[in-house]
C-alpha cells in the first residue's frame, strides 16, 4: 500500500500515487510533477541535491492534505517529495489529486504545491556551472495565514 | 539540562554539522539554544530574522520553553518543490 504522503530517496512513480487514492465517485484525476531544470536566474544548472528535516516535512505534507480537504472536502490528494542527488529532467515531486469534477482537482494540486514551497523543510542545494548555492525560498510559518490565504488564492485563479 | 540541537542546509554548511549537544539552563526557550549557538558560530547571527524553529519534530517559536532532552531545530528558509 503507497502511502498518501511521503519524503523518499527513490525515484518517482506518478502512476502509484494515483492508484493510492480511492476514486470511488471520482471524475477527475490530476498530476503533477516537478522536474530538475536545467537553467534558473540565468545559470546552467549541472544537478540538485535536495535535504529535508524528515520528521517535520512528513507531517507538513500530511498538513497539506489536511488544509486541502478542509477547502475542497470531496478531494483526495497524494503528494510525494524525493530528496538527495538528482539530475536533470528528474521529477523532485509528485502530486496526484482526485475529485468529482475536474475544478477541484486542479485547485487543489496547484494549492498543494504553493504550500510546499511555503512551509515544508525541504532545501534545494544548486550544482551550477561556476558554483554551488543553497536556494532558499519562504520562512516557513505554517499559521501565516496570509501565506495560506496567498496558496488558495493561486490556486483559484 | 542537555538539548540536541539539529541544523538544515546553510546553517549545517556554516556549522560543519548538522547535529550537535548542547547545555542549557532550566526553563531556557528555543530563543537561548539559538543565541547561545550565535556565540559560538557568529556567522550564523544574519539568519535570525529568517529561520524558523521546531522542537521535536514540530514548528515552534523562540519564545517556547525547551526540556531536557528536547530536539531543538533551526531551518533556514525553505526551497522545496
Amino acid at each position: 500500500m503507497v502511502s498518501l504522503t511521503a519524503i523518499t530517496t527513490t525515484m518517482l512513480d506518478t502512476g502509484a500515487l494515483v492508484r493510492a487514492l480511492d476514486t470511488t465517485g471520482i471524475g477527475a484525476v490530476t498530476t503533477f510533477i516537478g522536474l530538475v531544470r536545467d537553467h534558473n536566474l540565468g545559470r546552467r544548472v549541472l544537478h540538485l541535491e535536495y535535504e529535508a528535516y524528515e520528521a517535520l516535512a512528513v507531517k507538513g505534507l500530511d498538513r497539506i492534505v489536511s488544509e486541502s480537504l478542509e477547502q475542497w472536502p470531496s478531494v483526495r490528494i497524494a503528494i510525494h517529495h524525493r530528496i538527495g542527488r538528482m539530475e536533470i529532467g528528474d521529477a523532485s515531486v509528485a502530486i496526484a489529486a482526485a475529485s468529482p469534477h475536474r475544478g477541484e482537482a486542479f485547485a487543489a494540486s496547484r494549492y498543494a504545491i504553493e504550500r510546499i514551497k511555503q512551509i515544508v523543510p525541504i532545501w534545494k542545494h544548486e550544482y551550477f556551472e561556476g558554483g554551488d548555492v543553497w536556494i532558499e525560498g519562504a520562512t516557513a510559518d505554517p499559521d501565516n495565514t496570509e501565506a495560506r490565504a496567498q496558496a488558495l488564492k493561486i490556486a483559484c485563479a | 539540562m542537555r538539548v540536541t540541537v539539529r541544523l538544515f542546509a546553510r546553517l549545517r554548511d556554516l556549522v560543519g554539522t548538522g547535529e550537535l549537544q548542547r547545555d542549557a539552563p532550566g526553563g531556557a526557550t528555543v530563543g537561548a539554544v539559538w543565541a547561545g549557538l550565535v556565540a559560538e558560530y557568529p556567522e550564523l547571527s544574519p539568519y535570525e530574522k529568517s529561520i524558523s524553529c521546531a522542537v521535536n519534530a514540530d514548528y515552534s517559536r523562540f519564545t517556547a520553553a525547551v526540556a531536557d532532552g528536547d530536539e531543538v531545530a533551526f531551518l533556514p528558509p525553505v526551497s522545496g518543490g
